[in-house]
């Protein structure tokens, strides 16, 4: 492209190195980003993109290699100098102070004062100004609890434009938005290039780099891959690039046959301790052996208090749930799990693992208690190693010291895989996966959905909860939408488009009443 | 040598007992200075005794090391096994009196049990009695979520005081104000402790509390009870989610904590050193000792035992600072002082890491 011989460099980053105990987390990387680029960072979790950026927002100490910003030699020692550098960062998580306003979450640390005292006029018509020019909409006095996670966003990319930063890192940033908020985003982000800004996205979605970056640069267990052109190059180049080998883009599977019912759920309703209102309101469906039945819809319409419901995790106020014909209302957890159900759980590490347990404890958290493991509550520690060792190689756990290996330390696709492994070689008749593959790379996706998969044709019964509209329609035989607690649709996803789907996520429609 | 170096880096019991022995150092050192400033002539003549009164009397020193040392290994015990499942048990000082009440009980007044089991049943009354007193705030934090520290340090000054009520009506000896004699024999036995170490209080107790130490080990890393108990204590929402009773683990834990400084209260006021349960409106310092012998340790049971020693060698070896016209207080300045350097064990890991590291490097 022109700006290849036109733009200078604004970010140099040189043979940067870091090491932490046991990896390079960083071996040799050089990035360049130029002026007004958008410049996508792409690789696995665990391939080191978040390790390089905290380096250049001066979270690390680079064991060696070299940072230049506009062509000069700088050492970032932390993020107080990379802000004085022009670098702003919009984190996954955001920082924002809950019960602060839109503007005062803008203005926190760089207050406009006079005497001491707070001159918030003047901040005001800063923001004001900077949200019309890059046309980021926002309310200014609204308390950010009680805005989307769309305008929180603006939030922070306007805390950014505040500080007259000139270097933007988006770490993530369409992890948590839904499809709409994705456009605008990223429409955003080309806005704000065109004003003279560049931009560091951190991504391991492949239609998004497509849609908005210029260039991008792959990373692969830490090591630099190399620097592409988005234009000519194909996503299943770039997949292949950033995984080491051909990756398919799409799910194969077979049409379903489902057969008996395995859970049936009626009528439940689930009360919000503090509120009072039904977070799952009069909610029944079923699902049968050898099919995939998905709950679909926007964060936080019930999905998670269903789950927490169905697995026993909260009480329900009213309603029934029949596994295997049998009424688990008052079942206790451990009960419900020698049921037949495993639970692949939406937070892995609230709930799903105990990390600073090594990983061979984790991978019998659900059954260390039978005999295979225990004689007498002695736990039989041959026993779990070699259990251990074949759920490593079954399912292709990779980590650092093997079953030894403390759970903190591995990456988050090695993290869910073991959980995988728990769930699936317990061999349960349902099993409730909720976004299985959240904040997951191409590579972990493919084998997690081909997983679920082979557990649906074995004839398992499988309720996917996931926010991912591309997940809802590759892997479901049955899409069920919620929102606001209740089941607004009940659709077959081949007769479905994106479109529709998301009108029943945004309650615009009800094919169910 | 380089390889070796950078696993025992990847160690964390190699990098606890580092920043122990680093905290010990600086406190050692920050203890010398406290005597420079208070009495500069005598200073190192007081710092020796410190280091080296332990031994002072010889063996007769070492007897009483092990005498004193036994109590806070129990309560040392105790707040790290709780710590373990992720609960701060504030409340040894309580648990351990009610135990020694217990004990002292059941020593003086039930005479109709055989002489030969008299003393096992009283230390397992002491046990059982830690037990229930520690349960209370396990009960009332599982079921109710009071919080485990505020209810415990509550749960000391009920148990000192019911117990005060409790040897007034029952065991009192009024003309010392404190409770009676125990019999000879409901004694603990010393178990050849007086011929090895003599003219020392030294007895049996230290060998229960060994056996206790390496039982505590067995359940934390060998057993289920401990799988789930420690699983609980690092991330109750895994635990409940795996279906692990987290309230159940909960009172166990306390209640196991409880058992713990329970029996080291019997033991001590057992062990036949002419120690009496005064009617007096103290907290049993043994019991807040437990904190720092846990802390020191780590809440590892073997690491308790040791840093249970250590601390019992320095409070002998102060007791000879006196000597040098020091006052005995200045030895619990000092172990103040190490305690406290060893909250600091964070930071004495990550300067261990970097130093070795620099030096490996160097080479």
């Amino acid at each position: 492209m022109n700006n290849e011989t036109t733009s200078p460099n604004v970010v140099e980053m040189l043979n940067i190195t870091k090491y932490f105990p046991g990896i390079i987390a960083n071996d040799n990387i050089t990035l360049k980003l130029k002026k007004g680029e958008i410049h996508a960072l792409l690789g696995e979790n665990g391939a080191g993109k978040s390790t390089i950026m905290s380096v250049l927002f001066g979270l690390y100490k680079p064991d060696s290699g070299k940072i230049k910003i506009d062509g000069k030699d700088v050492s970032i020692d932390n993020p107080n100098i990379a802000n004085s550098l022009g670098i702003g960062m919009v984190h996954q998580h955001f920082k924002l102070v809950h019960n602060f306003t839109s503007l005062e979450n803008i203005i926190l640390g760089v207050e406009t004062v006079k005497n001491g005292m707070l001159k918030m006029d003047e901040a005001r018509e800063n923001v004001l100004s900077l949200s019309q020019k890059y046309n980021l909409n926002i309310e200014p006095d609204k308390v950010a609890s009680t805005l989307t996670v769309g305008a929180l966003q603006k939030i922070e990319i306007l805390k950014m434009l505040y500080r007259k930063n000139n270097i933007l890192i988006f770490d993530e940033p369409t992890a948590v938005l839904t499809p709409n908020e994705i456009i605008d985003l990223m429409k955003i982000m080309k806005n704000l290039t065109n004003e003279g800004k560049s931009i560091l996205f951190i991504t391991h979605k492949l239609n998004e780099i497509k849609e908005v970056a210029d260039r991008c640069t792959v990373l692969r267990k830490g090591k630099y891959i190399g620097t592409i052109d988005v234009k000519n190059t194909s996503k299943e180049e770039m997949s292949e690039m950033m995984v080491g080998r051909k990756i398919s883009l799409t799910v194969d599977k077979k049409p379903s046959t489902p057969t008996d019912t395995v859970l049936s759920v009626k009528n439940l309703c689930v009360k919000n301790k503090e509120t009072g209102k039904n977070v799952v309101n009069n909610v029944s469906f079923e699902v049968r052996k050898g099919e995939i039945v998905c709950i679909a819809g926007i964060d936080g319409n019930g999905q998670t208090d269903l789950i927490y419901a169905l697995s026993g995790l909260t009480k329900i106020s009213s309603g029934d749930i029949f596994l295997n014909n049998t009424n688990i209302v008052n079942m206790k957890i451990r009960n419900r799990t020698l049921l037949g159900m495993g639970h692949i759980p939406e937070d892995r590490h609230k709930h799903g693992l105990i990390l600073d347990y090594k990983l061979n404890s984790n991978l019998i958290l659900q059954t260390y208690f039978k005999n295979t493991f225990q004689k007498y509550s002695f736990l039989n520690f041959k026993e779990i190693e070699k259990y251990s060792d074949y759920l490593i190689e079954r399912f292709d756990i990779r980590s650092g010291k093997g079953s030894k290996t403390i759970t903190r330390n591995m990456s988050g696709g090695n993290q869910q895989k073991a959980i995988i492994a728990r769930e699936v070689d317990r061999n349960p008749d349902l099993l409730i996966a909720v976004q299985p593959t959240r904040g997951l790379d191409v590579g972990a996706i493919e084998y997690i959905n081909n997983e679920i998969i082979s557990q649906r044709d074995s004839g398992k019964a499988v309720l996917l909860v996931s926010l991912e509209l591309d997940d809802v329609v590759n892997l479901s035989d049955k899409i069920l939408v919620m929102y606001d607690g209740e089941i607004v649709a009940d659709v077959n996803p081949n007769n479905v488009s994106i479109n529709e789907l998301g009108l029943y996520m945004a309650g615009s429609k009800r094919s169910v009443s | 040598m380089k390889k070796n170096i950078l696993t025992l880096l990847d160690s964390p019991t190699f990098l606890n007992i580092i920043a122990s022995l680093i905290a010990v150092i600086v406190g050692l050192i920050f203890g010398f200075i406290i005597l420079l400033v208070s009495n500069p002539h005598q200073a190192v003549n007081g710092f020796m005794t410190i280091i080296f009164g332990g031994f002072n009397n010889g063996i007769r020193s070492i007897g009483q090391v092990i005498y004193f040392a036994t109590p806070i290994i129990f309560t040392g015990l105790s707040v790290g096994f709780a710590f373990k499942i992720g609960l701060f048990n504030i409340g040894a000082a309580g648990q351990f009196i009610v135990g020694a009440f217990a004990a002292v009980y059941v020593a003086i007044t039930c005479t109709w049990i055989d002489p030969s089991i008299h003393w096992m049943v009283a230390i397992f009354a002491a046990f059982l009695a830690g037990a229930l007193w520690a349960s209370v705030p396990g009960v009332l934090n599982a079921y109710l979520n009071v919080n485990e520290v505020i209810s415990t340090i509550m749960m000391n000054y009920i148990g000192m005081y019911l117990v005060n009520f409790l040897v007034l009506k029952t065991i009192f000896d009024p003309l010392k104000n404190q409770s009676q004699n125990v019999p000879e024999v409901s004694l603990i036995p010393r178990m050849g402790m007086d011929v090895l170490f003599k003219g020392s209080s030294a007895g049996g107790g230290f060998f229960i509390a060994i056996i206790v130490a390496i039982i505590i080990f067995i359940i934390l890393e060998k057993t289920t009870l401990g799988f789930e108990l420690k699983a609980c204590g690092l991330n109750r929402n895994a635990s409940k989610y795996a279906g692990i009773s987290e309230k159940r683990s909960i009172i166990l834990s306390m209640a196991i904590a409880g058992a713990l400084a329970g029996l080291g209260g019997g033991l001590f006021y057992l062990a036949g050193s002419g120690k009496h349960i005064e009617v007096v409106d103290v907290l049993a310092n043994e019991g807040f000792m437990g904190i720092p012998v846990a802390l020191l340790g780590f809440s590892h049971p073997i690491g308790i035992v040791v840093a249970g020693l250590f601390i019992a060698y320095m409070n002998v070896g102060g007791f000879y600072m006196q000597i040098y016209d020091f006052t005995p207080e200045v030895i619990d300045i000092i172990i103040a002082a190490i305690i406290y350097f060893s909250a600091f064990s964070l930071i004495f890991k990550k300067l261990t890491i970097s130093l070795l590291k620099k030096l490996i490097r160097e080479k």
